[in-house]
Formats: structure tokens, sequence, C-alpha cells
């Protein structure tokens, strides 16, 4: 049985088709999907993202603690500004990609994928024992919503008094949306200008709706994850399940930038990320568009001269390049005369540079 | 509710199927149901002209966004004609799945796989949803 957001009621009344992921009931789309793509693209789009996981790391060495606990050098991170950063097993697997904010001195709240939010809680507890800071998952307490797209900030300024417009990339501020407190961030997941706002499980419905009516003029619709996966795919971005597995290193999905190694301290992963991080990658995570109509899709393989070289990690049609495009990991020599096994047709893709899209700043 | 239209027959794979009656040629396309459960149609790539099915073939592909599903002939016999114009603008399968959307054709040979009526279509959609 999924878990329902508390904007369920929401979704139904706009006509949503609902569907589980990660345990969750959420919106697939409302509409159509490829419409929904465009206005985050072209206008904005609001999206649900409540089942995120939102972990609190708090105390006199809550810094110290996520250190040890992640890849990255959290106690760097000047309170009000965010960061990318990953949590690896001792093998260097990754357990989830994560968004941590450092919202005071002795304050953190890590943003989790909702399918591993319950493991990485847990190993964030069990990391942070011997030290003075405590680690509560407040993930049932909070909803998420997220307004993405060129006309994101001219919406949101029209409900808050929060400075928009110094608030950088990658940085959340305590704020009033529509008179309730909410954590406003410039993070986002589409490849856009956007923000997401955190706030009380019990504000989400009313949020969403002063939204809706702030955005109308302005061309925001509500967009549902198939959307929210096709804009993350344009940009490049990873998907934990897809590109990103325990069974791979950050090196190995080209991700080795968020490993801090010159960060004070040992820290989960460090020796089997220091044995591997100077090795050649067998195999690197590339772009491919399709020559064709047909979709290479998550798990095809990709082959050169008949032989396999690599495997399709995510794939859809693209609104924006008008042609079917995937993420894969290819043979690091393997970069021309490639083609996707699509149900046991060659079709041929070329290689591209990541990303597939890039806003015009 | 998925529009049903009463004077079709219908597939448990989600095809509506007109003309069996008049035992000639038959009409294919897929119904409502099945493109809102697609999402967006992306692409249709539909059986060749002239070609010879038997009634289950899979005979061509629908993809959306999210999925691609295949296309099946409930009925046998020669493929006379295919809907080129879905096949350059795949949406008018969510747009008009049961107008403009329909696939292609065939000149009925032998008996059909079984067909359900609207009712009973109605109520096997009801069951999935």
């Amino acid at each position: 049985m999924s878990r329902p957001t508390p904007l369920r009621d929401v979704h139904e009344s706009l006509g949503a088709t609902l569907t589980d992921f990660a345990g969750w009931l959420m919106p697939l789309r409302y509409g159509s999907e490829s419409a929904e793509h465009r206005a985050v693209r072209e206008a904005a789009g609001l999206f649900d993202l409540s089942h995120m996981g939102e972990i609190f790391v708090t105390g006199p060495q809550a810094a110290q603690a996520l250190d040890y606990a992640l890849v990255g050098h959290l106690s760097a991170v000047t309170p009000g500004r965010a960061r990318y950063t990953m949590i690896v097993n001792e093998q260097g697997g990754v357990l989830d990609d994560l968004i941590v904010y450092r919202l005071a001195d002795e304050e953190f709240m890590v943003v989790a994928n909702a399918s591993n939010a319950e493991k990485v809680a847990g190993e964030l507890e069990s990391r942070c024992k011997a030290f003075d800071a405590v680690v509560d998952d407040r993930s049932p307490q909070y909803a998420l919503i997220a307004v993405q797209g060129p006309r994101a900030q001219e919406i949101l300024a029209t409900l808050t008094d929060a400075d928009l417009a110094g608030l950088k990339y990658y940085a959340g501020l305590p704020g009033q949306v529509d008179g309730r407190q909410a954590l406003i961030a410039r993070t986002g997941y589409t490849g856009e200008d956007g923000f997401e706002l955190f706030v009380a499980d019990q504000d989400a419905a009313p949020l969403w709706h002063a939204l809706m009516a702030a955005g109308e003029p302005y061309g925001l619709r509500p967009a549902g994850l198939s959307s929210r996966d096709t804009l993350r795919l344009e940009a490049g971005m990873p998907l934990y399940g897809n590109e990103l597995s325990a069974e791979l290193t950050p090196f190995d999905a080209g991700l080795g930038r968020v490993v801090k190694f010159d960060k004070p301290g040992d820290f989960v992963g460090r020796s089997a990320l220091e044995a591997v991080k100077d090795d050649p990658p067998r195999r690197r995570l590339v772009g491919l568009v399709a020559r064709g109509r047909r979709v290479p899709r998550h798990g095809y393989p990709v082959t050169k001269d008949g032989a396999v070289v690599g495997e399709v990690t995510s794939g859809a049609p693209s609104q924006t390049l008008g042609k079917p495009i995937a993420l894969a990991y290819v043979d690091t020599g393997a970069v021309s005369g490639l083609a996707v096994d699509i149900r046991g047709s060659h079709e041929p893709m070329d290689l591209v540079e990541l990303p597939f899209y890039r806003r015009n700043k | 509710m998925s529009n049903i239209p009463d004077d079709l027959s219908y597939t448990k794979e989600h095809e509506w199927v007109s003309g069996v009656e008049d035992g000639l040629t038959v009409t294919v396309g897929i119904t409502a149901y099945a493109a809102d459960a697609l999402g967006d149609v992306v692409f249709v790539q539909l059986p060749e002209v002239g070609s010879i099915a038997e009634p289950g073939d899979s005979v061509g592909e629908v993809e959306s966004t999210k999925s691609v599903s295949e296309i099946y002939t409930p009925v046998g016999g020669e493929i006379v004609e295919v809907n080129q114009a879905i096949v350059d603008d795949p949406s008018l399968a969510n747009s008009d799945p049961y107008g403009e959307g329909w696939m292609f054709r065939v000149r009925m040979e032998g008996d059909p796989e079984d067909l359900l009526s609207a009712e009973e279509y109605a109520a096997l959609t009801s069951g999935e949803s």
C-alpha cells in the first residue's frame, strides 16, 4: 500500500494519473506529459516532491559527523549554502546521491531520494554515533514543492518578501511564502532555474493552491514525475537506481569530483575510493542521440559492429531535441558506429557530450 | 471513465476493431483507455501493406514517453492499408483514438479472436483502474 503525500487530494482533483513510486503514491502526469515538460522549459512547472527524505543532523559536531559520514567536505559549507554530495559504503559503492543544506553552524538538512531515505537515515544514525550530533529523520513532517522554470522567480516573488534575486544556485534561506514558514532553496532537477520549498505537511495544500493561482498568468502548470524524468534526462542529471547504484563508485559515474580527499579526518569509503581514483575507467557515462524514432530504454544493450559495448541506463523521447535520447555506460574506446539493440534491431546512435540541454542564462 | 463507443468491438489487449460483422475489411486501433495508460504516444510502427498476419500476431508497436507496447491483430488476413497520418503524427493516438488515430486495415480471413462488446470491455477496464 503506497503512502499518499499531503497533496493527494489536490492531485486527484486535478485528474492526475497516480503511480506507485518508491512506496509513495505520486502524480505521474496531470494531462499530457509533453506539455508539462514544455511548460517547465518555457514558463514554469509545479511539482510535488514530498516523497523526498529530509534528515536533520544537529549538534556541536554535526559538521564533523557529516564529513565522516559522506564523501563531501560539509564542514567547509557556509550556513545558507548547499552541496551536491553522496553517501557510499565501505567499498566506495554509492548508497545515494544527496543535497545537503547547511541551515546553521550546527544544523544540516540532508535530502535523500525517496527510495533510499530510510537506508540513509539508518546509515547516518550509525555513522554519527561517535560524534556529538543528533540524527532526526523528519521526512514525515515535511512536504516539498518545487517551482521550476524560467518564470519561477517572478511567480514566487508574488508570494514572498524573501530576497530571491540574492539567493544563489545551491543556496537556501528560511522565509515566509504566502504567510507560511518555508525553507526556500534555489535547487532543482530539471536543468532550469527554480526553487524548492520545504514546508510543514499541513501547509502543503494551501501553498500549492497559492502557487497555482499566482503562477497561472505566467503559464505555470502542475507537472508530474514523468516530465521530471525527461527534464532531468535532458539536463544529463543522474537518477539513483539508473545511473547510480551500490555497484558503482562516484568515479565510475564520472562524478569523482564530489569526493573530497583533502578534507580533515577519515570518512566512510575513503580507502576504497583512494585505491580506485586514478584507475582508468572501463566504461564511462555518455549521452546517445538516436538517428531514428525508436526509443532506447533502461537495460537495452549498446552495440558496436554487433558486439555489446555498453548498456543504456535511462532513455526517453526528448521534447527539446525532437529525437530519442539516452544515458548509457559505454566502453571508453567505443565512440563511433554505436547502436542500441532495441528489441532485436540495432538502431544507430550518435555519442554526444552531456548535457543534452543547457539553458540560456 | 474512458470513452468506449458502443458500435465497436474490443480486445483484452486494449484495441478496438470495426467492421467485423461485415466479414470483409476490418479497421484496428488502440482504445482511449490504452492511450491514457500509455501517456503521450511518440512513435507508432505499423505492419507492411500486403503482409499476411494470423490472429494474435504482433504487427507493430506503440511507444510513449514511459513505455512501449506491441500492437496485435485480432483478426487474420492481409494488411491492406495502414494509417500514414498516425506514423507522421503519433499524438493522434491520444487526441482521436477511435477516429483519425486508427492504425491498420485487414482483409479478414477466417474467424477473429474472441472479441469483447463495449459493455464487456467497460467491465474489463473498470476492474483494472
